[in-house]
């Protein structure tokens, strides 16, 4: 026993190596399951506060590019008011709408944590379970496709970017509606996405839109980016490969959209049922 | 005692508000990002005992990674940084003659043996904290080219703040 104590505070380096090592290995592989369901990250109320308060101070150095980009966006919604529509029919009756029913309802939020350099980029923002958001809903910008959301606490949520090798979105070429299925490049360039499993028989052009296809969490036609190689140098899948410029600007985040789809509930549902039937 | 206690505190929260929000956004050709945070523990006192070490190892991992949302990938690697710590010192720094709580600073053991101790150290956690945080095999040559390019940004960073807070008057 004298022996066995005597060895043990001899070699105490490497005994206490062995003890933290594995503590934090445990913390590791039990944390970082893609949920992160765990409160040392960044929706943690100190973190958190820390990130908001800096991201207020840095939101005064791009004040005149917001503005810009707020400024075009307006314009661009004021062209889609109808004030701004040549009507040449007299209305005779008032018609109570009832075809058009709201489907997408957005949040806006401020992002106030950001990466693009690692392997697998995650967005803190603002707005939480509070505001309306739950886990799963989609993120765009006014530029594009951001990513979805991994995990919501009361006023924080976590994205889990479109610059992530687990994300995979369900695409489509704006002009032909070939569906295929976007994922970020192996060569973490933030700017580089892969469009695979595109169908041998599309003809897609240089420079052509990708956008969201209908069966994705997103609305569809939201665009993620253009094709900039049509033979992409990665094999994946058997079929068309393309190199993609992602639209959005990953570094110069600042505002986002949650996206809530108010008929998803009844969609996964019923998908469920189908499930359970078979 | 109760100096180079609050001089430790201070490093610390110094260098990880560097690090989370200066060093965070620096990323050269996405290939080099600079972990100055393992100053900290690289210049600890040779006096602190290992009960103690391994400790601030694990609370400063920690610490880095509530910030990075990588929960205990910082902390492993700093723990393995401990260790090696204190395998180098113990085999090349014979402990007397000294003055009192002396550090393994760039102005007490010259340039030759700091850098071979930042270089050392940096590697080991460096290669540590990329192999872990990728975890695939496939993208093992790309990852060993950051690991090497963001060890050598590190290692410059800290041999400018040792420049930076050079005493002249130290080195005997």
């Amino acid at each position: 026993m004298r022996n066995l104590l005597i060895f043990i505070t001899k070699y105490n380096a490497f005994f206490l190596f062995i003890i933290f090592e594995i503590s934090a290995l445990v913390i590791y592989i039990k944390y970082n399951s893609f949920q992160k369901a765990t409160f040392i990250n960044s929706t943690n109320q100190v973190t958190g506060n820390l990130y908001a308060r800096v991201n207020q101070l840095k939101g005064y150095m791009s004040l005149r590019e917001v503005n810009d980009s707020l400024a075009r966006e307006n314009a661009s919604l004021r062209g889609q008011l109808k004030t701004s529509f040549y009507i040449d029919s007299v209305a005779k009756h008032k018609v109570i709408d009832t075809v058009y029913k709201q489907q997408y309802e957005y949040i806006d939020a401020f992002v106030i944590n950001n990466s693009i350099n690692h392997r697998n980029n995650y967005i803190t923002i603002n707005k939480g379970s509070r505001a309306g958001i739950a886990k799963g809903m989609g993120v765009i910008c006014p530029q594009g496709v951001v990513g979805k959301i991994v995990f919501v606490g009361e006023h924080f949520s976590i994205i889990q970017s479109l610059l992530h090798k687990e994300t995979i979105i369900s695409a489509a070429l704006a002009g032909t509606k070939d569906l295929g299925s976007f994922t970020w490049s192996d060569n973490m360039d933030p700017h580089a996405g892969l469009l695979y499993d595109v169908s041998n028989s599309a003809s897609p052009k240089l420079g052509e839109l990708v956008v969201t296809s209908d069966l994705s969490l997103f609305p569809a036609g939201v665009p993620i980016g253009k094709i900039s190689n049509l033979h992409s140098k990665t094999a994946k899948g058997s079929f068309l490969n393309m190199d993609v410029t992602i639209a959005v600007d990953f570094s110069k985040l600042q505002y986002v959209y949650v996206v809530d789809n108010k008929f998803a509930a009844e969609q996964l549902g019923l998908e469920a049922q189908q499930k359970k039937d078979e | 005692m109760s100096r180079v206690i609050l001089l430790n505190l201070l490093r610390f929260i110094t260098l990880v508000f560097i690090q989370v929000f200066l060093l965070k956004n620096i990323s050269l050709y996405d290939l080099s990002t600079p972990y100055l945070y393992i100053l900290f523990i690289l210049i600890l006192p040779f006096e602190t005992p290992n009960l103690l070490l391994f400790p601030l190892a694990f609370i400063l991992g920690l610490t880095i990674d509530a910030f990075y949302d990588t929960p205990g990938l910082h902390a492993m690697a700093c723990v393995l940084l401990a260790f090696v710590r204190i395998l180098f010192i113990s085999i090349t720094v014979q402990k007397e003659g000294f003055d009192n709580e002396p550090e393994p600073t760039l102005s007490l053991m010259g340039f030759r043996w700091f850098f071979t101790y930042t270089l050392i150290l940096t590697l080991f956690h460096h290669f540590f904290l990329f192999i872990l945080e990728v975890f695939r095999f496939s993208e093992i040559q790309y990852t060993l080219a950051r690991a090497l390019l963001s060890s050598i940004f590190t290692v410059f960073l800290i041999l400018i703040s040792g420049l930076l807070f050079y005493k002249s008057k130290e080195r005997k």
